[in-house]
């Protein structure tokens, strides 16, 4: 056998599919407790929504529009880099996003993880998850709850950067004027939500 | 230090360590290489220091893993329970002796063969792969290349 003939022998492998052994190893790792992130990407009446799952609970949901590479890397920054796609790991909020938009379900049970709120913002989404399916509050009455009631604006700051929409659910949260005040995935996000709480209506 | 998302190494790197494994292992053992090359990286992961050259440290692994997987095949029984001889092609190609050769190189060898022909590599990213000189990198390939030829023609 000359040279050519082997090194031509050995250019003939064929191209090859990593997603069997890919499969195996996300399933492992998170068997072995070293997937410190799941996420996927799923769909809703809102467009496709990125949803991030550590071991303690669902950590981040993020709207198309916040592009999602950038989203990713934010994540693995902030809590930690073995984070993987891994939809398998995330079906109990999929399941309960899909049940909430279908009107089978009014609040959500799984854990929140809070590891990307800190400070005043955590007192202010603290008192967001606890408001109720249907109702709303304002940015002033949610300042209040969590502690500084003349803190509307920061209230509605930490509501902005809500790391976990629709899950603690800012869109219940207006102006007290009565006007819909703003909201992280537009306006428009704000009124379908609140229409599917038959806060507001056609 | 920043280091990007573990998925962001899975879709750059996977299909090519994949079919690395194929080359240095066979079909039936590459997913299983894949699987614990991954698993080591992830286990490592969070405590790298120096997140220059990801692709190197993951063939680094890769390479290992193969290893491993070569010695433990080595000493599976050849023989099949029913009594007969059933050699599976692990590459499902004619070149089923050129394969079983590639595997018998020595590990730095075989992946500088590998490198070179099946991934098409110039020497110097070849060094670069397995952490050594352009020059050693050539002296490899070369090596690696007539014992496969000695072997071969046997």
């Amino acid at each position: 056998m000359t040279d050519a003939d082997l090194e031509h022998g050995l250019a003939a492998l064929p191209e090859s599919d990593p997603s069997v052994g890919v499969g195996r190893f996300r399933r492992r790792a998170a068997q072995a407790g070293l997937l410190d992130v799941a996420y996927a990407v799923t769909d809703s009446p809102l467009g496709p929504l990125a949803v991030f799952v550590t071991p303690r609970g669902l950590v981040r949901v993020a709207y198309q529009g916040e592009p999602i590479d950038e989203v990713v890397a934010d994540v693995a920054a902030r809590v930690s880099p073995r984070l993987l796609l891994a939809p398998e790991q995330t079906d109990a909020i999929r399941r309960e996003l899909d049940a909430y938009f279908a009107r089978r379900l009014e609040s959500f049970s799984v854990p929140i993880d809070w590891t990307l709120v800190r400070g005043f913002a955590r007192g202010v989404l603290h008192a967001t998850a606890a408001i109720p399916f249907g109702q709303v509050t304002t940015y002033g009455h949610l300042a209040e709850a969590a502690g500084s009631p003349r803190a509307a604006r920061a209230a509605g700051n930490a509501l902005g950067s809500n790391p976990i929409p629709i899950v603690v659910p800012c869109h219940r949260v207006l102006h007290a004027g009565g006007g819909l005040g703003g909201y992280t995935g537009g306006l428009d996000r704000k009124r379908i939500l609140l229409r599917i709480e038959g806060v507001l209506t056609d | 230090m920043q280091l990007p998302p573990f998925q962001t190494l899975v879709d750059r790197h996977a299909a090519e360590l994949h079919r690395f494994l194929v080359a240095l292992v066979g079909i039936p053992d590459a997913d299983d290489c894949l699987q614990e090359t991954l698993m080591a990286a992830l286990r490592t992961y969070p405590g790298l220091t120096d997140a220059s050259n990801l692709r190197a440290w993951l063939f680094t692994i890769a390479q290992r893993k193969a290893t491993d997987a070569v010695r433990r095949s080595r000493r599976r029984p050849t023989v099949a329970l029913d009594g007969h001889d059933s050699p599976v092609d692990p590459h499902d190609m004619t070149d089923e002796a050129l394969w079983r050769a590639v595997r018998g190189l020595p590990p730095r060898q075989r992946a500088a063969v590998v490198h070179r022909f099946v991934f098409d590599l110039a020497y110097r990213q070849i060094g670069e792969r397995l952490g050594c000189t352009e020059v050693a990198a050539r002296r490899s390939v070369h090596d690696g290349l007539a014992s496969l030829r000695r072997v071969v023609d046997r």
